[in-house]
């Protein structure tokens, strides 16, 4: 295998690797909603909306760690 | 000491946007001076043969770039940081006695850097790479600045509240991961001191002189992967961290897709670092280095238009805001910039195209729609939503902001037309040539040429100018004006007639 072939399957794997990786992240983002503990990543817009020092955090630092 | 409520301390946001307006006129007055320089050659020796050495263009032009990129714009990101930061992670400065200690550090350390670039900068002390003149002991300075700055970032994200980070968060991290690692690679630098010649004797020279580990095309490599990746660190990613925060607060909307920030986070993140090989389409870097910075470029149109897109759509059923509130206005136009520029860089990145824009003020053009049409307009649009909070006042006039914004936006629109009209002029006469291959024109017949639209740029630059010393004058007044009551300030700012 010359070097050139070698770039040429490398380069068609990077590019599948990619594509798989960006769907599955898209996947993650849509379904991570509809677990049990699921996030809806849409909530996170409040902690720009609602962020005086005594608004209630999205997700407080301190229950988490009660858990 | 009496028990009060908690408050954020915004104590280090006032003196960061004390250094955004004043490096903001520096630069900005700077670029005037150049650009009527360019129109009429006259104006380098406009306080007299004396003085030339400090007023001619090649001394004044890193002092316009540096400024700006430097000083103005970095001055935004620190004075946002030190806002947004306290508010999305809900913690504040005047918790931690350290990372305030930290942040005043970071001011004053910076100040002092600024004071030594100016003067090294005017003196002609310089390592000639573009946007990384400085030599090594200021680079020494800047490093330690953005050491304290990412104490602060990630001091504050230590003890936050808040258990996720904000997407602006994110992006000025980003920021501050970028420049780092931008930074310490491009001015990798040898003292002379240290160096001596082949015969082993001492070399010698200026203590602070130095030069750059890379030579040739390594260096030009080097240098445009700084040099582009400046553009995406500095004036991309921390300004889309501002937007990202200041229109849904200003606007009191809901980002329209938060799932799409982040993708368009990571989207820009992959890349924009591969981008910069486009600089140097046509050169002695290898071809394929730069087929892939065209691309690279060209691609990058997704996670660009991605977050423009997704603030446009932020004002969704609510753009009579726009029509209602300069501030929105700011940022709507900044947005639009922000789409605008970032098409235009792809279609410069082509070869085709970059074969006749390349070296062109078309390339000068592209620069300040961005930086003037986004950055700027931007970093107004925070400042002037932080002033009514961090000084718990009004803005002192609404119709000044208005008038401003229409001022501003002719300026912008004044520089790129003209400039685009420059650029291609330059680079069609520049290949211009006869049926046997000689050039049709000369350098100087180019020149005549373009005179008019170098006025016309003077003018543009001129009336951004007059624009930046309205919002200069508008903040001074804001922090004697009508004052205003914690429930004013939920979303959109107060402002005077």
């Amino acid at each position: 295998m010359d070097i050139a072939e070698f770039q040429a399957y490398g380069y068609f794997a990077s590019t599948l690797f990619l594509v798989v990786v960006l769907y599955a992240y898209i996947y993650h983002l849509y379904s991570k909603k509809k677990n049990a503990d699921g996030i809806d990543y849409e909530q996170y817009s409040n902690m720009a909306l609602h962020d005086d020092i005594d608004d209630t955090p999205v997700a407080s630092i301190r229950d988490d760690k009660k858990k | 000491m009496e028990n009060r409520p908690l408050e954020y301390d915004y104590t280090v946001t006032k003196m960061f946007m004390f250094t955004t307006i004043l490096l903001g006129i520096v630069g900005m007055l700077i670029g005037v001076i150049l650009a009527f320089q360019l129109a009429f050659p006259g104006v380098n020796l406009f306080l007299g043969e004396g003085l030339a050495e400090y007023t001619n263009f090649s001394r004044l032009r890193p002092l316009h770039t540096d400024a700006v990129i430097f000083g103005f714009t970095l001055s935004g990101i620190f004075a946002t940081w030190y806002y947004v930061g306290q508010r999305v992670l809900k913690v504040s400065m005047a918790e931690s006695k350290l990372l305030m200690f930290l942040g005043k550090l970071h001011f004053w350390l910076y100040l002092v850097t600024v004071a030594a670039v100016v003067v090294s900068l005017f003196a002609g002390v310089t390592t000639s790479k573009e946007y990384a003149e400085f030599e090594w002991p200021i680079d020494i300075a800047i490093v330690v600045v953005w050491v304290l700055f990412g104490l602060g970032i990630f001091g504050l994200i230590g003890i936050r509240r808040e258990k996720s980070l904000y997407i602006s968060v994110w992006y000025y991290i980003a920021t501050f991961l970028g420049i780092a690692m931008l930074y310490l690679f491009n001015n990798m630098e040898i003292p002379t001191m240290l160096a001596s010649a082949p015969d082993g004797s001492h070399v010698g020279g200026n203590w602070y002189h130095s030069i750059s580990m890379y030579a040739g095309t390594n260096d030009a490599l080097v240098q445009w992967w700084y040099g582009h990746n400046a553009v995406a660190f500095g004036f991309t990613v921390p300004i889309v961290a501002m937007i990202y925060y200041f229109l849904p607060k200003e606007s009191g909307q809901a980002i329209y897709s938060y799932k799409l920030s982040l993708l368009s986070f990571w989207g820009l993140m992959f890349l924009y670092l591969w981008a910069g090989g486009h600089h140097l389409l046509y050169s002695t870097v290898p071809d394929w280095v730069q087929t892939m910075g065209s691309i690279f470029s060209v691609i990058l149109i997704l996670p660009s238009w991605g977050s423009a897109i997704n603030m446009l759509l932020t004002m969704k059923g609510e753009w009579q805001q726009v029509a209602a509130s300069p501030l929105i206005k700011f940022m709507i136009l900044a947005s639009t910039f922000y789409m605008f520029s970032t098409l235009e860089g792809p279609i410069q990145a082509i070869k085709s195209v970059n074969a006749i824009a390349h070296f062109t003020d078309w390339i000068v053009g592209h620069v300040h729609d961005g930086v003037l049409g986004w950055v700027g307009f931007m970093i107004m649009a925070a400042l002037f939503h932080m002033a009514p909070r961090v000084f718990k006042r009004e803005i002192y006039s609404k119709s000044l902001m208005t008038t401003q914004f229409w001022i501003q936006t002719l300026g912008v629109v004044l520089y790129f037309t003209s400039m685009w009209i420059a650029g291609i002029t330059q680079g069609m006469m520049w290949r211009a040539h006869d049926e046997f291959g000689n050039l049709a024109y000369s350098f100087i017949d180019t020149v005549t040429v373009l005179h008019p639209y170098y006025t016309i740029r003077g003018v543009g630059g001129l009336l951004y100018l007059v624009g930046f010393l309205m919002f200069a004058y508008n903040i001074y007044k804001t922090m004697s004006a009508r004052p205003v009551e914690e429930s004013e300030l939920q979303s959109a700012s107060p402002m005077g007639a």
